[in-house]
């Protein structure tokens, strides 16, 4: 097994606000091996994408602040680099893919102007050069006509090809890690097919290894070697892709996977996980999804569960899983 | 290398009209429609020529004094009269057409230029920077420009300035007090601005501030910057032709249109010589309406609501 190229170890992220701290990422452990495509799923305000740009060091200042833990890039100590050694890793050694395409990219500047700006900065191209640089990335991703497009502006773009722009603008460098932020979500699901095949080509041109922020277990399915199953800042679960599908452990992640929709299972009313992600204020020492579980028992309101190894790679923060569970 | 996934080629046709400066194109379609506005445009593009291109073709563009052509009304040689020197006031009026509209064009430049540096700069790093570019602005703007610029021009009238020079130091002069306004308003669509999501993703692309600023911030702001980059010109013509006219901007033999309505000071001229003063005037008033008619026609061409 090759090693680890991003190692995130016991992070925190806290933001500080006027009603208190939000515990947006409240002691999150994983590692990104080379080439390989790690997935983390979650319902929407778990800190799935506090987590990535805790990563990047671009956590909203001043409220936000990373309290704890520590981040290595190839054995680097992220948390400890200097304002321009971080300016010089991002887009170069590790780039990101925003949600909203239509919003990510400048709206004055011309497509061409925005693909050849890292490569200037990082790449220190000529401008001839980054510009036949450019018409070949963007032919690269799948789009004709590269040198008219090279002069369009977002607006006239659809939000399809404007992903296949930022995917292009990510790549530019040669990242060794791409952090993908729900790169699909905002797009049609026909249009989605063809983004996660894009990047499953690029993963496997390129070795490049893929962090993948998704909600959705169909992207996952189809792209993730590896799955981090978030809640309320913390990991609940986590395994290899094929494991954690067919052997869910924790109630939480057994009803993501049934509230999924399968074709020829059509039921009354789909499933779905009653409540939604607490407040991440003040929350009290117990497991965060207590009150939504069906197999909540006593000890579950007292204390909270750690993530324990349970079979080979799978590991589960949760009391049915643990021998102790009875003692307390 | 190329790619197996192909985004469909059809797209791409239909929805990319893919030219430089669509939005430009946009805006002045928009302007033409605009009959008001266009009726300014053209008044400013002929005075242009006029004062421009109009001297070459005058007989009398040296200026030369001439004894026995003094104050003489207007007639077949001298369309517009003449001065008490017996110059052309034709011709005059272009060559201080030259002067008014250089000056207030450069010193609308001019703040524009001083006015965005500091706007994005303040706006985009907040906190001290902020504070100071903002209460230095503060101060200059709660003190009245005119009264401001007489005490500027009084003085340089004591330290007796060459003459040559005071043009350039008028420039200066207004866009000293022509930047804060200016900063102030780029300031403000900055603070916007930098919480846009593309600027998060020129962050997670390492970009360097300069990059960030210039070439990422200050563009998104240029349609309003137009609107009131144009108007300023007007202002900064109607200010240097107070100053000129009050002999405290540029003073003679330089022609500007303020100091050729000077002439009026004197009664007998004021009353029976109108054609000393009268030009220069209307010249003046035309041109600031113009540009002012010109300025609320762009924003309402570039104003975001009646676009797209
Ligand atoms: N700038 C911020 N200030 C305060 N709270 C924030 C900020 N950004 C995110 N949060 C909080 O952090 C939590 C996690 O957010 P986020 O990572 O964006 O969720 P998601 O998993 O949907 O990507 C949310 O509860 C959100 O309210
Ligand atoms: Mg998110």
């Amino acid at each position: 097994m090759t090693n680890a190229l991003l190692t995130i170890d016991h992070l925190q992220t806290h933001f500080f606000t006027p009603s208190g701290v939000v515990k947006a990422v409240n002691d999150i452990s994983l590692r990104v091996r080379e080439g390989e495509t790690v997935c983390i799923v979650g319902e929407s305000g778990c800190g799935k994408s506090v987590t990535a740009m805790s990563v990047l060091g671009l956590v909203a200042e001043p409220q936000g602040k990373v309290v704890g833990g520590d981040i290595r890039f190839d054995g680097v100590d992220l948390l400890q680099l200097s304002p321009l050694e971080k300016q010089q890793l991002r887009g170069n050694d590790i780039a990101m893919i925003f949600q909203e395409p239509m919003s990510s990219l400048n709206p004055v500047l011309t497509i061409g102007e925005q693909i050849m700006e890292p490569l200037w900065e990082h790449l220190l191209l000529s401008k001839k050069e980054a510009r036949a640089k450019a018409i070949e990335l963007i032919s690269l991703v799948g789009i004709p006509r590269p040198e008219e497009i090279m002069n369009a502006y977002p607006h006239q773009l659809s939000g399809g090809m404007l992903q296949r722009i930022m995917i292009a603008i990510a790549i530019s460098c040669n990242p060794r890690l791409l952090i993908a932020d729900e790169p699909t979500t905002a797009l049609d699901v026909t249009i989605q097919a063809q983004i996660l095949d894009l990047l499953r080509e690029i993963k496997e041109t390129y070795n490049t290894a893929i962090l993948l922020i998704t909600h959705d277990l169909g992207v996952v399915a189809e792209m993730a070697d590896y799955v981090v199953v978030m809640y309320a800042g913390k990991v609940i679960e986590e395994g290899p892709v094929l494991e954690l599908f067919s052997n869910p452990r924790h109630p939480y992640t057994r009803g993501l996977l049934q509230a999924k929709p399968v074709i020829g299972q059509r039921k009354k009313r789909l499933n779905s996980i009653p409540g939604q992600v607490p407040n991440l204020i003040g929350l009290a020492d117990s497991c965060y999804f207590h009150d939504r579980c069906e197999s909540c028992m006593s000890v579950c309101r007292l204390k909270q569960p750690e993530l324990k190894q349970i079979d080979d790679g799978h590991r589960v923060a949760c009391w049915l899983y643990e021998e102790e569970s009875g003692l307390a | 290398m190329s790619s197996i996934v192909t985004e469909t080629a059809g797209l791409a046709g239909t929805r990319t009209g893919a030219r430089r400066s669509s939005l430009w194109r946009d805006t002045f379609a928009k302007l033409k429609k605009n009959k008001v506005a266009m009726c300014g445009l053209v008044f400013l593009v002929i005075m242009f020529l006029f004062c421009f291109i109009g001297p070459f073709f005058s007989p009398y563009a040296s200026g030369k004094v001439n004894t026995v052509m003094i104050n003489k009304p207007p007639s077949m040689a001298h369309w517009l009269g003449t001065d008490n020197l017996g110059r052309d006031i034709l011709t005059r009026l272009m060559q201080a057409g030259r002067i008014s509209l250089t000056v207030g064009l450069a010193a609308m430049l001019l703040s524009v230029f001083i006015g965005s540096v500091l706007g994005v700069v303040a706006g985009y790093y907040r906190g001290v920077v902020d504070q100071i570019v903002m209460r230095f602005a503060d101060i200059l703007m709660t003190i009245p420009g005119l009264p401001l610029l007489f005490i500027i021009g009084a003085i340089l009238s004591e330290w007796k300035v060459p003459t040559d020079y005071r043009i350039y130091i008028v420039m200066l002069m207004l866009s000293l007090i022509g930047w804060p306004e200016l900063a102030r308003l780029v300031r403000s669509q900055i603070l916007s601005l930098r919480e846009r999501e593309f600027m998060q993703a020129t962050e997670s692309l390492g970009l360097r501030d300069h990059r960030k600023l210039f070439f990422h911030l200050l563009p998104n702001t240029i349609p309003i910057l137009i609107v009131v980059a144009t108007l300023r010109v007007g202002g900064a013509i109607l200010s240097e032709s107070v100053l000129s006219y009050l002999g405290l901007g540029v003073v003679p033999p330089t022609p500007t249109w303020g100091n050729m309505i000077d002439a009026a000071n004197t009664l007998i001229d004021f009353q029976k010589r109108p054609w000393l003063w009268i030009p220069p005037g209307f010249a003046i008033f035309a041109t600031v309406i113009s540009i002012n008619l010109l300025g609320d026609g762009l924003r309402d061409a570039l104003d975001p609501k009646m676009k797209r």
